[in-house]
């Protein structure tokens, strides 16, 4: 069973539908890239999976539906809603204080210690810190947290490249030790897929992705073939094709690398391209091919 | 495409402990809970504080006519021996004021800053269920602001008291005299008892305050009062009787008027303990009804945070 087993998952705003029928299982140990564009249903299922919303179909985290038994699940699962969350009257001995007076896996002393790597003082109120360092601050506390499931909602958003790198890099020295789950949600996924395990790509509400790091790069390759091998190319149907200085860089799905390869240079694609051919390329729905719900 | 496998050899993270840790006493959730509130809302404390100390600056200036003062009643003056008492008794009335109307702001404000500033997702990141949440709210102006008009007040009047002690002993006049007009004693004892029932009166209006704290956007004041005066208007219209009116004062400010009336009539003042009736107070259905209406409503304002989103 799933860390976050999600069965039909259906929410819907009035007649609005925001997510239609999902299906996606989250193991214990992955770290799980939840990517889709505005509107996909990103948010929405984040906010199902913390129990902030009720919903439709079934919904279980660590073996609970997260809407009846959010306040037991918060004590085990964190999260990152993005970098504004944090109360900005609040200081940083008043989060510390606080965050051990309710949370019984809180390890105030690990918290210092992440805090004494940075310059963040604790007499500082969250309004006086820079975005980069509130998201320090709040990094460190949720990874003082020993929760066994972490939820990052655009956690870096707003954040310049280096604070958003220094994000990433911490959170996987510092705090994943393969025993814990990590599902985020983020628009750049050039900087997450290194870290990923697994990813599911949300469109209008649906699956229309949902496979491991590994099963993408054993399906999907890329092609970056020249003008005269470019119409063979496109006979064995790429899902996908745009042009780079004359080239030709084709998305194929399924196809075998050994029958690209004499058509130009073959490669995994980046997990940036694959989500543009995937959710661009064609019609969305089909691009999943069995796995949409 | 690499994968955690390449990425995480060397990883300095320790092994997490397999054991869950016991759930923390929920009587300590809560006081954190309440300290978090206190530290947000300073006014709480500030305020009453700030109205003190200008209290206590007016009367160490007006504390110069003491000993004139002190000739008149030594010489028989019992209106003026009466006036010593003013003093403390406008502190009092002062910081118990100011506390009532910090009080109605915070619970106008305290379900619905947290959905302004977002702030609302990181409360809920935490293991505190939505009940605990707004019981700590209500615990701000139902308990931290009567408990804390009392300190202020006993700390306030026993200021004045040792500064009319060491005036009038300076001056060479009567201490017994002094201490015998000044006699505080009834009044410490008594003001926390007309601080709890006032709290029990009052707790329905502070747990609607709340609700509607909850889910209006914006201008929670309007949201909370225009019902009531709506109605309150529309009874005066439609039946010429203002009952709605009139439990509205009730609930506001008949909480000292029943707790000090005697044999139902309203007294100005408590002059000796036998007039302090809490059996009678127990007897009325309002002592009753309201903190079960308080209940229910702070119990709808938990419903309502449950399901509650930012702005």
């Amino acid at each position: 069973m799933g860390v976050i087993e999600a069965r039909g998952l259906s929410k819907a705003y009035g007649k609005t539908p925001a997510l239609s029928g999902v299906d996606f299982t989250v193991g214990e140990g992955r770290i799980v890239g939840l990517i889709g564009p505005n509107g996909a249903g990103k948010s929405t299922a984040m906010q199902a999976i913390l129990g902030l919303i009720p919903h439709d179909g079934g919904l279980t985290v660590l073996g609970r539906d997260p809407w009846t038994a959010r306040d037991a699940l918060m004590g085990e699962v964190s999260f990152i809603a993005d970098v504004a969350v944090m109360p900005r009257w609040m200081r940083v001995w008043q989060a510390l204080d606080y965050m051990a007076g309710v949370h019984p896996r809180f390890d105030r002393a690990k918290a210092e210690g992440f805090l004494a790597k940075t310059t963040i003082r604790r007499e500082s109120r969250v309004r006086e810190l820079s975005k980069g360092m509130v998201t320090q601050l709040h990094l460190a506390l949720v990874m003082a947290v020993d929760a066994r499931v972490l939820v990052l909602d655009e956690p870096t958003l707003g954040l310049d490249l280096l604070y958003r790198k220094a994000f990433y890099d911490q959170l996987i020295n510092d705090y994943f030790d393969r025993s814990r789950t990590i599902l985020v949600s983020t628009h750049q996924v050039d900087e997450i897929e290194h870290i990923l395990t697994d990813v599911v790509f949300l469109d209008r509400g649906r699956v229309v992705l949902d496979a491991s790091l590994e099963d993408l790069e054993a399906r999907f390759c890329e092609l970056m073939a020249g003008p005269e091998q470019a119409a063979s190319a496109r006979s064995l149907k790429p899902i996908h094709e745009r042009q780079v200085f004359g080239r030709s860089l084709m998305i194929f799905d399924g196809v075998d690398r050994a029958r690209l390869a004499p058509l130009g240079e073959v490669r995994t694609p980046g997990l940036a391209d694959l989500f543009v051919a995937v959710m661009g390329g064609r019609p969305r729905e089909m691009a999943g091919e069995g796995r949409a719900a | 495409m690499s994968t955690t496998d390449d990425t995480f050899s060397g990883s300095a993270a320790e092994p997490r402990a397999d054991h869950a840790p016991a759930p923390l006493p929920w009587m300590r959730v809560l006081y954190w809970s309440v300290r978090r509130e206190l530290w947000e809302n300073r006014a709480v404390i500030v305020a009453p504080l700030a109205v003190a100390a200008l209290a206590l600056a007016g009367f160490l200036l007006s504390s110069f006519t003491l000993p004139h003062a002190m000739t008149a009643i030594e010489a028989g003056d019992l209106k003026r021996a009466d006036r010593l008492m003013t003093g403390h008794s406008f502190v009092a009335l002062a910081v118990l004021l100011t506390g009532l109307v910090v009080a109605a702001f915070y619970s106008l404000g305290a379900l619905n800053g947290e959905r302004r500033d977002r702030s609302l997702l990181f409360w809920k990141s935490l293991p505190v269920s939505d009940l605990t949440t707004v019981l700590s709210k209500a615990c701000v102006p139902m308990v931290v602001t009567p408990v804390l008009t009392y300190v202020i007040v006993v700390a306030c009047q026993a200021a004045f008291l040792a500064w009319s002690t060491v005036i009038v002993g300076l001056s060479g006049h009567s201490l017994p005299t002094l201490w015998k007009h000044e006699n505080l004693g009834l009044m410490w004892v008594v003001l926390p008892y007309g601080l709890l029932v006032n709290a029990i009166w009052q707790s329905p209006l502070h747990a609607w305050f709340l609700l509607v704290s909850g889910w209006a956007r914006r201008m929670a004041i309007v949201w909370a009062l225009a019902p009531i005066v709506g109605l309150a208007v529309f009874e005066r219209v439609a039946f010429g009787t203002s009952n709605l009116a009139k439990l509205g004062g009730y609930a506001l400010f008949g909480g000292f008027g029943e707790a000090f009336s005697v044999e139902g009539k309203g007294q100005a003042a408590i002059e000796s303990f036998g007039q302090v009736d809490p059996a009678r107070v127990m007897a009325l259905p309002y002592f009753w009804i309201a903190p079960a209406v308080a209940a229910l409503l702070i119990w709808a304002a938990a419903r309502r945070r449950r399901s509650a989103i930012p702005f």
